[in-house]
């Protein structure tokens, strides 16, 4: 049990502290920012209150839009105020899956930049199952999940063929097909297989009903079966990952590819394999994304999943856990920063700034170790740079 | 310039790297420190060079107390160093190298040819051939330390130290580098030679230090013998050469024809190369470094990617098979480096003993690992091999270098292998390991096992072998008997048949 802790210290802590820090930074600059706050200047006095003042409400509208809030719970039901947190699950959902995509890349040595392709083309592959077929509901689902993970599997998985046959790096390869992503959608979303019949805007049409994910906890929150199925998925990578002998060759081959290669385990066939695993994960965040909120594709399906996914692995240190808490973390910046928007006036810009900052101070241990004065002990193998070794 | 050092202690937490060390060098002189891997000789010398501080402890320059903080410190008083891994850039020329760090510029640009002429002047001095816009990457090793030498020499270094200069030369190189060690001696420098190599102490230090733990176990002149050095060095009695029993020759296990390799550009790394090795015999491998003894090793299970030719084991071809099935026909095999391709240094003891193993019955069931039996298995070959760890859950890289090694033994001794590859097997071990791991090797021709031993180590494949094969430039020059004499190997290994 003590070791287990040490463990967790020794993992968790250099994360806690980035966040923390960030968003001390980020409350300063919101405060500063402020041009009220910034009015009272010349009494230092007044100052220094509204610029607290102006922090501390920031944070409980972030907190308020994305945990729980009062207010909604005010005459009603003292669930209702639970509103918030199932919004920010709805969020963290579909960076549980992009993000399980980059951690497993980087468990095998890999560096997935291409979530946000894989995202898209799972969405559009879903989405075209959800529109165009009727089956019966349990289905029409799998059916549609099925075709997420082919889809984007498959363009995945390109890139581990390209470089396990070609050597072609997968940092430049699966950047170039994040845009071949995004124009796909573009296109595809103005032919006469996606473009909805009554609409001059690019959508497609709504997935039919029984090919959405269902709503589990009722039809006042938009929480969906997604989030199981997402949380389901991670369970699995975490067997793959430590249980299982593919997971160890991926490991192996993550940690030192020429050792790996001498002890008989294929690189070539690792790669492939972990490059097309990855594309499923980010594939199924789509697929489910589209299938469980927005129901129809649009060509802006994708948001940032697949790179805020980048983060969510670097803040969850490449773990299964690691990454779930993460997804959590960002899915609440996410809906918070509405509320910060609509209660306090900050722009909602800053939330990426926060986020920004993380990945900043994370990217940046000495800089953490210095200011916190933690000695050795924390690990701070920087999993981002290993990528570049190819 | 006479250097000395008094009472110098180190301490890294618990460890006392130097306890309490004095010793001094002359004018003109080579002092030689012997002591095994991590004895402390590396810590001393750092501390001497301003890399490391010491926590008590005087140097002293011609008898004078000095400071030394920084390496520009110990520049200034005339100290130079030529680390064991070299501190070159690559893609930078030798004359770039040489004065990195003290570039002379002309109006904001770099000229070099000032240095260009003193370094042909040191070069001509000691009669290299260096060429001062040759880049780095281009030069072979040996070649790359005279670099270090020149730009120490460059700076007026009047004591150099050499820590561990022939763990990466080839024998020729090394008599080289002892010549050129003569010679700057001839002309007044003062040497530190760090190094466990008895032979090379011998051959060229005019005091010999003896370092164990930490401490200074001893001083002697050049006369003591090597069982002696070994004895002061280690702290109890060692056997240099191990005892080999009769052979009994059992059938053959590898045929090897007309092997040959080539590198991406088409070039013949192994040139059309045969051989045979039968069940009881140790076949080594003798030859100067890079005349094609790692590609020989890696084209036999496989690892090279453009090989012709053919290689029987047991009478099967193995050639064009994957790895894993040259290795799960038979073949145990030690690489040449084990941090970089015997090892994940990231990874347990445990899960570093089931590496080429761990997709095969007992160790994993239904794709998934057996952790109960890859500890049982860990903790009797830990045993067995007498791997000296905490915990097998501690990552291998936290192991000393000769522990690593038992470790890769462990693992391949223990699958069950007609044909043994060893390559460099004691590279960088500790006299304790070397022991360990001639008698292991031994043991597994005993057993009936057909061994290959690649080594660059004379003693080693006199001491081993039942055969030895020179390879030079890629061909078997010739295989002759165990009996061969030292100098004709030499001879050989030179190209000279």
């Amino acid at each position: 049990m003590k070791n287990a802790i040490i463990k967790f210290r020794k993992v968790a802590l250099l994360p806690f502290l980035a966040f923390n820090f960030a968003f001390l930074i980020g409350g300063i600059i919101i405060a500063l920012t402020d041009a009220e706050v910034m009015a009272k200047i010349k009494s230092p006095g007044e100052f220094i209150l509204a610029f607290l003042a102006k922090i501390g409400n920031s944070f409980l509208a972030i907190f308020q839009g994305s945990i729980y809030d009062v207010n909604l719970a005010r005459g009603e039901s003292f669930f209702k105020g639970f509103y918030p947190i199932a919004e920010t699950a709805v969020s963290a959902t579909p960076l549980i899956l992009a993000g399980l995509s980059v951690t497993l890349a980087f468990r095998a040595g890999l560096f997935n930049i291409g979530a946000q392709g894989q995202f898209i083309m799972g969405a559009i592959a879903a989405s075209y199952i959800g529109f165009s077929f009727e089956l019966s509901p349990v289905i029409h689902v799998l059916l549609a999940l099925l075709a997420g993970i082919l889809a984007s599997g498959i363009y995945g998985g390109l890139v581990g063929f390209l470089k396990a046959k070609t050597g072609a790096h997968e940092v430049i390869v699966t950047i170039m097909l994040n845009y071949v992503a995004s124009f796909f959608i573009l296109w595809i979303l103005k032919t006469k297989t996606f473009l909805r019949p009554d609409s001059i805007n690019p959508i497609a049409p709504e997935v039919n009903q029984s090919a959405k994910l269902p709503q589990f906890l009722g039809s006042d929150l938009r929480i969906h079966l997604g989030l199981l199925i997402a949380l389901l998925v991670a369970a699995a990578i975490w067997w793959l990952l430590n249980v299982s002998t593919i997971g160890f060759k991926f490991r192996a081959v993550g940690a030192n590819a020429s050792a790996a290669k001498t002890a008989g385990i294929s690189t070539g066939q690792v790669t492939f394999l972990t490059m097309f695993i990855c594309g499923s994960l980010a594939g199924l965040g789509g697929a489910v994304h589209v299938l469980g909120v927005n129901h129809a594709l649009t060509a802006d399906i994708g948001g940032s999943y697949g790179f805020d996914a980048i983060t969510v692995a670097l803040l969850g240190r490449a773990t299964v856990g690691g990454t779930i808490f993460a997804a959590f973390l960002f899915g609440a910046l996410q809906t918070g920063g509405l509320s910060l928007l609509s209660n306090t006036g900050t722009p909602v810009e800053i939330v990426q700034v926060i986020q920004a900052l993380i990945v900043l101070f994370i990217a940046t241990p000495t800089l953490i170790k210095f200011i916190f004065r933690i000695k050795k002990e924390v690990s701070e193998s920087s999993l981002a740079a290993k990528g570049w070794n190819g | 310039m006479s250097l000395e050092l008094k009472g110098v202690t180190k301490k890294f937490g618990t460890l006392i790297a130097n306890d309490s060390i004095d010793l001094s060098v002359a004018n003109g002189e080579i002092l030689a420190i012997l002591g095994e891997n991590g004895a402390g000789k590396s810590t001393l010398m750092n501390i001497v060079y301003g890399l490391q501080e010491a926590d008590s402890g005087k140097i002293l320059i011609d008898g004078n107390e000095v400071v030394i903080n920084s390496p520009a410190d110990a520049l200034k008083h005339g100290i130079g160093m030529v680390h064991q891994h070299f501190m070159l850039v690559p893609v930078f020329t030798v004359a770039e190298n040489i004065v990195l760090g003290h570039e002379v510029s002309k109006r904001g640009k770099l000229t070099l040819d000032q240095a260009k002429v003193r370094i042909k002047e040191i070069a001509d001095e000691f009669k290299f051939e260096i060429d001062p816009d040759a880049l780095i990457e281009n030069l072979p090793v040996g070649i790359q330390q005279r670099i270090e030498i020149i730009r120490a020499l460059m700076y007026d270094a009047k004591v150099l130290i050499l820590d561990e200069p022939t763990a990466v030369l080839t024998p020729q190189e090394t008599d080289e580098l002892l010549a050129i060690m003569r010679s700057l001696k001839s002309k007044g420098t003062s040497i530190i030679f760090i190094t466990h190599k008895l032979r090379e102490v011998k051959a060229v230090a005019d005091r010999i230090t003896v370092i164990r733990r930490g401490k200074v176990v001893g001083t002697t002149g050049p006369t003591a013998t090597q069982e002696e050095l070994a004895t002061l060095m280690v702290g109890h009695n060692v056997v240099l050469t191990p005892t080999k029993s009769d052979q009994r020759l059992g059938q053959k296990v590898l045929e090897v024809r007309n092997l040959t390799v080539f590198d991406s550009s088409g070039r013949k790394l192994l040139n059309n190369l045969s051989l045979d090795i039968n069940a009881g015999e140790i076949l080594a491998i003798a030859g100067v470094q890079g005349n094609g003894q790692s590609e020989l090793a890696r084209a036999l299970i496989n690892l090279e990617e453009h090989v012709t030719g053919s290689i029987k084991l047991n009478s099967v071809e193995i050639l064009g098979r994957s790895v894993n099935d040259a290795l799960q026909a038979g073949i145990a095999y030690v690489p040449e480096s084990r941090e970089l391709d015997g090892l994940i240094g990231s990874f347990s003891i445990a899960e570093n003993l089931i590496l080429d193993t761990h997709d095969l019955a007992p160790t994993s069931k239904l794709g998934q690992l057996d952790r109960k039996r890859i500890e049982e298995n860990a903790r009797k070959l830990i045993k067995e091999f007498d791997v000296r760890t905490q915990s097998i859950f501690d990552n291998v890289s936290s192991l000393s270098g000769g522990n690593k090694q038992k470790v890769v033994l462990a693992r391949e001794l223990s699958r069950s292998v007609q044909l043994v590859i060893v390559s460099q097997p004691t590279r960088g071990l500790d006299v304790g390991s070397i022991e360990f791991v001639h008698e292991r090797l031994l043991q597994e021709r005993n057993a009936g096992k057909a061994v290959l031993l690649i080594s660059s180590e004379l003693d080693e494949v006199i001491g081993l072998s039942d055969r030895i094969a020179v390879l030079y430039r890629g061909e078997i020059l010739d295989i002759v008997e165990n009996n061969t004499t030292r100098e004709k190997l030499g001879l050989m290994m030179a190209g000279v048949k």
